[in-house]
């Protein structure tokens, strides 16, 4: 029908080209939904000023971050320095190629998906450490000493947490997470509700999101990783951190929450859901998971460093082994 | 002890004052307070008979006891006051520039402190020009910060003083501020916030810009 | 085995000045830090970079024109400042002040206690990483500073003070709209505690961190909540009472471990008593006039007083050295809360992380205005 031009070229070009304008606009307005929301649970109204009720903030903020002086500190490693927000910024986005966002909704399906995305989000912190480092300020090397501290400690729960889920779908294929769980009947939210609990507290300290936003404790170092950035290179890091969100809130949709399913998608009488589109779904889905980072922004005090650190490797991880344990055994059982 | 904060007046028909007609005493031409002897209050008479020659006079005004006590047995006095009459809070430490004067230009002043029976003290030592007081830290770690202002606003030295810098203004900075012949307006001691550019004593002195107003 | 093991690498401890622009100094304080890792080796606060000579500034102008300098000390907590100073002033003139006058002063002096906390608070809460009780005190804080401007124009150098009394009768309705806001505002104060008090982060950050006991205390000459947080029942409005505070009934709420949760605790309940006292001054302010009879020149005799006020951070007092038929004070001196309290910092910070160092600089709630003078 269509040559392989076409079909090896053209088509995942285009599929790229909309997924990541979709994502970065979505990352965009993420940046407004978050002012708007804390604004009302802090009671006050927030951005109102730009376009109608304040729509068209996140347009004027990135205007503003655009055609800011580029400012690179004297004393900088000017490479590296350039390099850090890259570094943050790229893997965020080549994350959404496996990710899937309803049937037939995806870049590509590889049936190593999980895997490809818990390494290509471990490049994430070398933007971090490198940015600290290289700025050459003593703020901002503190904040990337324990952003990768940080980072380090708390992939290995997240990973744990993960393989639990592996165990249950037997594939590492996000696509074929979501059948199985359509095959089970089941939301593996209902066996992993531990998995699902460490996966997200993981997450939220991953993205260095309250009450886990040490790296940038801005009482404490100012703004961490990032003290000496401006302009375009600041909105790198900041669109780094609200789609690390988006990834993680994504990943927490398809591994626990049935990915772009409705709820109890086996049971018949519901079939009058499936009036929402699968799309739907799975965006709202996210956007709960979004709602709730937000949420912990609002309500939160910040951990102590070594608090934090106790928290990852006291709790977390033994939690995390216990957890893998239970699901391992009874997906022996169950499943023989 | 609410009545040692009051002055007379304030006692005799203030705080409770009934309703008397035809005149309050806020109607009234106000009294100020009148000085009188404090040499009989008991701390005092006790902190001079423990430490001979500290106490030179003593006087009450307004309901505080002020103690002038010689220069050389400062330390000594508080000591005792603090270890033997458990005056255990220094509450303010400071001086006072009196010009030209016998007893010595500056006036150090000790405000103390005794929880048990919510009383307080003041010592008063007369310091001249360029002699040095010995220090209290080793009595209140708080007095630590209050005579480095004092060093700092009239340029008094105690002796013996763990950290005795500038507190206030900076490194470099040439004069002190309160005293009196220092002007009002300041003086411009060149861009001295740099001290390895501009070491102490780089700029102006005092002197050279006085005489313009107050002092 | 002949001696101790070297390091495998050159450690080094890294200096660190905090400050003085850094979001959590609450103002202009520097502190240099010597710092192991994370750990605070050594914290020396460097201070007066806000330093304007208003001690000298006193020396120049008639009693009545020091009373706005005394606003610029505790910017945040105006009427104590102004209180403190023509207290002195009355104490060293023999004046009485009517009690209209003294319940309207006391009014205001507990509405900046309140303001001055509820700053306190939303800093705090910030520093600890807390951002939303800073919008909900300031919702409050602003009916406050309303309150303020409505009775003297200014919200935040207030000048509400004169030597005999206070300048102004209240205005017509003021009273009311007082009583309704002292009414719903413990409810508002229960508001912040169910963010904070029982929230575990928010316990793991305060408590036991910057412990400072009684005896320690009293040494370092802190007042205040600092003080009260660690067990000392002492407040000037209760052991030299001044004004009327010896006609109202209050608490003075103290803490046990000296931690700097005892002294969130403190200050919480501090302005519930606050409120009480302000409900009390409402309900029986008495007729009269709002000024005593005050020659128009006031000249003072010679001598020297201190008069002190429990000002939000502790003891403010003001020692003034007048001569005979002065009409200026001769010396007036400062005695600020904040600089004494701001001493112990080293001391309460040794060994304890970055991160407590901001913890126990927003609980010593310092005020740079009033340090730097």
């Amino acid at each position: 029908m269509h040559g392989p031009l076409y079909d090896l070229v053209l088509l995942p070009l285009i599929k790229i080209v909309v997924v990541l304008a979709a994502v970065l606009l979505i990352v965009a307005y993420l940046t407004f939904f978050e002012r708007k929301l804390l604004s009302y649970m802090q009671v006050r109204i927030g951005p109102n000023r730009v376009g109608p009720r304040g729509w068209l903030q996140p347009i004027a903020d990135g205007l503003k971050l655009f055609v800011k002086e580029d400012l690179v500190p004297g004393q900088a490693e000017k490479f590296v320095f350039l390099l850090a927000p890259v570094l943050i910024m790229a893997p965020a986005l080549v994350m959404f190629s496996v990710i899937p966002f309803g049937p037939e909704l995806w870049i590509t399906d590889i049936n190593i998906a999980l895997l490809f995305i818990l390494g290509v989000s471990s490049i994430g912190v070398y933007g971090v450490i490198l940015g600290g480092w290289s700025s050459n300020s003593k703020f901002s090397l503190m904040g990337g000493l324990r952003s990768a501290a940080q980072m380090v400690s708390y992939e290995v729960p997240m990973g744990f947490a993960i393989v639990s889920v592996l165990l249950m779908a037997r594939t590492l294929s996000l696509v074929g997470i979501v059948e199985a769980q359509k095959a089970a009947h089941l939301w593996y939210i209902v066996p992993g509700i531990l998995a699902f609990g460490i996966y997200f507290i993981c997450g939220v300290a991953e993205t260095n999101r309250n009450p886990f936003d040490l790296p940038e404790a801005e009482s404490e170092l100012v703004a961490g990783f990032h003290t000496e950035y401006s302009g375009m290179k600041f909105a790198f890091f900041y669109l780094g951190e609200y789609t690390n969100m988006l990834v993680v809130s994504s990943l927490a949709t398809i591994m626990f929450f049935g990915g772009w399913l409705r709820p109890f998608p086996n049971v018949a009488w519901l079939s009058f859901l499936d009036v929402i589109p699968p799309l739907v779904w799975f965006l709202a889905k996210v956007g709960f998971f979004i709602f709730v980072y937000i949420w912990f922004r609002g309500t939160f005090p910040r951990y102590r460093f070594d608090q934090l650190m106790a928290v990852g490797w006291k709790w977390l991880i033994p939690l995390s082994l216990v957890n893998l344990f239970v699901i391992g055994l009874g997906v022996l059982l169950l499943k023989g | 002890m609410s009545d040692e904060k009051k002055t007379p007046e304030t006692t005799d028909g203030g705080a409770a004052a009934p309703e008397k007609p035809p005149k309050q005493p806020w109607e009234e031409k106000p009294v100020p307070p009148e000085h009188g002897d404090g040499t009989d209050d008991e701390d005092v008479s006790a902190l001079a008979r423990a430490v001979e020659g500290a106490v030179l006079s003593a006087d009450r005004f307004a309901g505080e006891v002020t103690a002038a006590v010689a220069r050389e047995r400062i330390a000594e006095a508080c000591r005792y006051l603090k270890e033997e009459r458990s005056f255990a809070f220094l509450v303010d430490l400071t001086a006072i520039d009196r010009g030209d004067r016998e007893e010595g230009r500056f006036d150090v002043v000790y405000w103390m402190h005794r929880f048990d029976d919510q009383k307080r003290l003041r010592l008063v030592t007369a310091v001249g020009g360029d002699e040095t007081v010995p220090t209290v830290t080793g009595v209140w770690k708080t007095a630590n910060w209050m005579e480095r202002e004092v060093y700092d606003m009239f340029g008094i030295v105690f002796e013996g003083h763990p950290n005795l810098e500038r507190i206030l203004t900076w490194e470099g900075f040439n004069g002190h501020p309160l005293r009196k012949d220092f002007p009002v307006e300041g003086i411009d001691t060149g861009a001295a916030v740099q001290p390895d550019v501009y070491p102490a004593g780089a700029g102006p002195e005092a002197e050279e810009t006085a005489g313009k107003e107050g002092a | 085995m002949a001696g101790p093991l070297e390091p495998l690498f050159d450690l080094e401890e890294m200096e660190l000045s905090f400050g003085p622009q850094h979001p959590s100094t609450h103002g202009v304080l520097r502190v240099m830090l010597r710092l192991d890792g994370e750990k605070v080796m050594e914290a020396k606060p460097i201070i007066g970079y806000l330093h304007r000579g208003t001690e000298k500034l006193f020396e120049q102008e008639t009693f009545t024109q020091c009373i706005p300098h005394t606003d610029r000390l505790d910017y945040i907590a105006a009427p104590t400042n102004n209180q403190g100073f023509v207290l002195a002033v009355e104490k060293l003139l023999g004046i009485t002040v009517p009690p209209r006058a003294s319940y309207i002063r006391m009014i205001l002096a507990e509405l900046g206690r309140i303001s001055s906390h509820l700053l306190w608070l939303a800093t705090h809460a910030i520093d600890l990483g807390a951002i939303t009780p800073f919008f909900y005190t300031f919702r409050e804080r602003e009916i406050i500073l309303d309150l303020f401007e409505e009775y003297c124009g200014a919200r935040l150098t207030l000048n509400a003070m004169r030597v005999g009394g206070v300048p102004f009768e209240l205005p017509d309705g003021w009273v009311e709209k007082c009583s309704a806001f002292i009414d719903e505002f413990p409810s508002h104060i229960d508001e912040y505690e169910t963010l904070l008090t029982e929230n575990r982060i928010w316990k793991k950050r305060t408590v036991g961190i910057g412990v400072i006991s009684a005896e320690e205390a009293i040494d370092w000459g802190l007042t205040g909540p600092p003080l009260r947080g660690s067990g000392v029942k002492w407040d000037i409005r209760k052991v030299f009472p001044y004004d009327r505070y010896d006609e109202v009934e209050f608490e003075v709420p103290i803490g046990q471990a000296g931690d700097t949760y005892d002294r969130y605790l403190v200050r919480m309940e501090e302005m519930r008593q606050s409120a009480r006292i302000i409900r009390q001054c409402l309900d029986r302010l008495p007729e009269g006039p709002v000024m005593a009879k005050v020659p128009k020149v006031l000249r003072a005799p010679e001598g020297m007083v201190y008069a002190s006020v429990e000002a939000p951070k502790g003891e403010l007092g003001y020692f003034l050295v007048t001569t005979a038929k002065g009409t200026k004070p001769y010396r007036c001196h400062v005695r600020p809360p904040s600089f004494i309290n701001l001493q112990a910092l080293p001391e309460m910070v040794k060994g304890s992380l970055v991160a407590d160092l901001v913890a126990v600089i927003g609980t010593l709630d310092i005020v740079l205005g009033e340090i730097d003078r």
